[in-house]
């Protein structure tokens, strides 16, 4: 395995950048065999590179010093493949990510961030970007030292996450927040403390992901306090979702510290979100865990409930047996297992009506549910009223296949 | 090319106080200068005098940058002169130039231009060289390594990093634009490097129009005349709202820090972390009233790590003052526990 150093002068990058300004001494035969790529130089391209044009990253494993920035349209970042060419932050001296991306119609593609400071790669405002064949991984495994997200898209519309493989994340290794309309599919992500989150999002579909050995497999989540509240219409289906047993190692204050370990689908304060096809496996805690948000919060635009969910068609194997965090004591107090379908039964916050929550579960008598009945945060085991009983809904209108702008 | 220079820099020193102007024309090209001086705006080639037209400015309260000594100019073409705001960051017309050198006493790190182009503004970073005759484009910014004891008194030895152009944008952003931070009305109403009143002296210069009797001041961050509450408040505006905005970098966290913010969760009062990470130390929320060991503000003030430290860009020291003065602020407010 190749491995530079890349903390020499400007001039030494040998590069093809397709749009920046082509470096002298490149050859086709030295860029395959003997890259010798340079921080300075990499950061300078990703500045100089044409609206439209792309960068190619040669194959080899290269240590940055910094992270790196893009702030220009249209640019396709483009490595050699995942295995091939892999960009190294361990000795990382400053800024809060591995990559940042500002600008619009932006794709990454073909290699791997590792044991970045921060979070691996964020695009904040970057409309109809696409993240594609890459690997985001902490080398050294779940670590509350890691970063917090592994590809971190927020504040924009037109997402699409495809084949991207995030290990070790100590939040979500995919997180999708406060953006509309986006599409996580085909990836895998593992050892994180939640493996896909879509939080504070719109019309979301995530399929044909396989989510396993995290805390928490897919979360969709909604808080209170930020620009964007109020998540609806998020489809989750045909996923592999199993052995999500992993210690949470989310320091704390963040939301996900709160996820218990071993939770395969957590769906909390959202509306329309439609759960289907997905092969539950050996998640110790519950399966499909629907609760409220349960601080104490002011944000008057907010609504903490689980609203309109459809369950249906999914399998579930070996789940809720061996139930860890606040879950634990509320299921020894029911005999110590939960079934596969957990809802906390909240219905109502501050000084409002409780509400019909809309929860329609169309699966076979055998998918166990219980709902605990709890009425109203904060959690009092007192209020513990549990329930076997499915709510009465029917399956009502679909919603729609995200389609993005930008992708076929 | 280098003959042209070596001359260039013998009239500037054999010419001191002359009539070097500002060269609108390079302010105001599509493609940086490649070297500082080439825009004219020092009489001198080490960017210590500045050309005529070119005023010396400073800040009631300045951002916290490891310690360096900041030298402000601002530029505005000739017969041009810029509104009063009483809120927002002054509107400069098209052709104005601010200037801000960083430096450890006579030693020159960077200076780094905000142009504004008739397109908008444009951050442009200069490092300068170790013989400090000349300071060069640096879009890729730099990093310096800064022996111990330079920065302050008992400042450990450290690696000073010039940001990158895209760095530039992530602090000077508001919405998609580029845009300065620290020329105020407020946070420049006070007696500046000339010994005037800079409102007074820049209405009187005819740079400033419209300007009132009373404008707005800025609270002062190190007074202790002021109370805690305000002097906090003007430390975290300058320091950390440029991004902690609705139309800045870190919009999505929810946490806006600028003075004029009401909402008490909004800057921090019981607010839980949205994307803090490990970042978030072992605190539940951004601030809790009355235990500043354990807020996030104030853990994050207090790191010099990636991936934790705050602000993300531009500061690899500890700002020990002020992480006191926030600390004590928090100490203040009233337990809700």
């Amino acid at each position: 395995m190749l491995k530079h150093i890349l903390m020499g002068g400007i001039g030494l990058a040998i590069l093809a950048a397709c749009g920046a300004e082509p470096p002298e001494q490149a050859s086709e035969e030295s860029t395959q065999s003997q890259a010798v790529i340079d921080a300075t130089a990499l950061q300078m391209m990703l500045i100089a590179v044409e609206e439209g044009g792309t960068v190619e990253l040669p194959e080899g494993t290269f240590e940055l010093v910094d992270g790196l920035s893009l702030d220009v349209d249209g640019v396709t970042i483009r490595g050699a493949g995942q295995d091939k060419t892999i960009l190294d932050f361990a000795g990382q001296q400053g800024a809060g990510e591995g990559l940042l991306i500002t600008s619009d119609d932006v794709t990454v593609e073909g290699f791997t961030m590792r044991d970045t400071k921060g979070d691996g790669i964020k695009s904040k405002g970057a409309d109809r970007i696409s993240y594609r064949d890459l690997t985001v991984e902490w080398s050294g495994g779940p670590d509350e030292e890691n970063g917090a997200y592994g590809v971190y898209p927020v504040e924009s519309s037109d997402v699409l996450v495809e084949r991207v493989t995030v290990r070790g994340a100590s939040d979500a290794g995919i997180y999708v927040g406060q953006s509309d309309n986006i599409i996580v599919r085909d990836s895998l992500a593992e050892y994180n403390v939640a493996g896909i989150e879509i939080e504070n999002s719109t019309r979301a579909d995530v399929y044909n992901n396989t989510v396993t050995k995290n805390a928490g497999g897919l979360l969709v989540f909604d808080l209170p306090d930020l620009p964007k509240v109020g998540g609806h219409s998020t489809r989750l289906f045909n996923n592999k979702i199993f052995d999500n047993n992993t210690r949470n190692f989310a320091p704390p204050g963040n939301i996900v510290a709160s996820v218990p370990s071993g939770t395969g689908i957590i769906i909390q304060a959202n509306d329309r979100v439609e759960v289907f096809g997905n092969e539950l496996q050996d998640n110790r805690t519950a399966h499909v865990l629907l609760v409220a948000y349960s601080p104490e919060f002011e944000d008057e635009r907010y609504n903490p409930l689980v609203r309109n969910v459809l369950i249906t068609g999914n399998t579930y194997y070996n789940g809720g047996y061996e139930p860890q965090g606040d879950l634990k004591m509320l299921a020894m107090l029911m005999g110590g297992k939960l079934p596969d379908i957990v809802s906390d039964g909240v219905d109502r916050w501050h000084d409002h009506d409780p509400v019909d929550l809309g929860l329609v579960i169309d699966e076979p008598e055998e998918v166990s549910y219980v709902s605990l009945g709890l009425g109203a945060y904060p959690l009092d085991a007192g209020n513990l009223a549990p329930s076997n009983e499915r709510p009465d809904g029917a399956v009502g209108e679909r919603l729609a296949e995200v389609k993005l702008t930008h992708v076929e | 090319m280098t003959r042209w220079l070596v001359i260039t820099a013998l009239i500037g020193l054999g010419a001191c106080g002359a009539t070097q102007a500002p060269d609108l024309d390079a302010i105001l090209a599509d493609n940086p200068a490649r070297t500082l001086s080439e825009y004219g705006l020092f009489a001198d080639q080490e960017g210590r005098t500045p050309s005529e037209g070119v005023i010396a400015y400073d800040l009631i309260n300045p951002l916290f940058s490891d310690h360096t000594d900041k030298y402000r100019y601002v530029f505005l073409p000739e017969g041009t002169s810029v509104d009063y705001t009483d809120v927002d960051v002054l509107d400069f017309p098209v052709g104005s130039v601010l200037v801000k050198t960083f430096a450890y006493g006579e030693r020159y790190l960077e200076t780094r231009l905000l142009i504004h182009k008739t397109d908008g503004w444009e951050a442009v970073p200069y490092v300068w060289n170790e013989a400090q005759t000349e300071a060069t484009y640096a879009p890729v910014g730099a990093r310096i390594e800064i022996a111990a004891d330079l920065a302050a008194p008992g400042a450990p030895a450290f690696t000073y990093a010039v940001p990158n152009k895209n760095q530039c944008k992530t602090c000077h952003q508001t919405g998609d634009a580029v845009s300065p931070i620290g020329p105020k009305i407020r946070n420049l109403n006070h007696e500046g490097p000339y010994g005037l009143n800079q409102i007074v002296d820049w209405s009187a210069r005819g740079l400033l129009s419209g300007a009132p009797e009373n404008a707005a001041v800025m609270a002062k961050a190190f007074d202790p005349s002021e109370s805690l509450t305000d002097q906090a408040r003007a430390y975290l505006d300058i320091n950390c709202a440029h991004c902690h905005k609705a139309t800045g970098s870190a919009s999505n966290s929810g946490l806006w820090l600028e003075w004029e913010i009401e909402d008490a969760v909004k800057w921090g009062i019981g607010k839980h972390p949205t994307a803090a990470g490990r970042g978030s130390g072992d605190a539940l929320v951004v601030i809790d009233p009355g235990q500043p060991d354990q807020s996030i503000l104030t853990y994050r003030m207090a790191s010099d790590e990636p991936g934790v430290a705050m602000p993300e860009l531009g500061r690899a020291l500890v700002h020990e003052e002020g992480v006191a003065l926030i600390e004590a602020w928090i100490s203040e407010m009233e337990s809700e526990g």
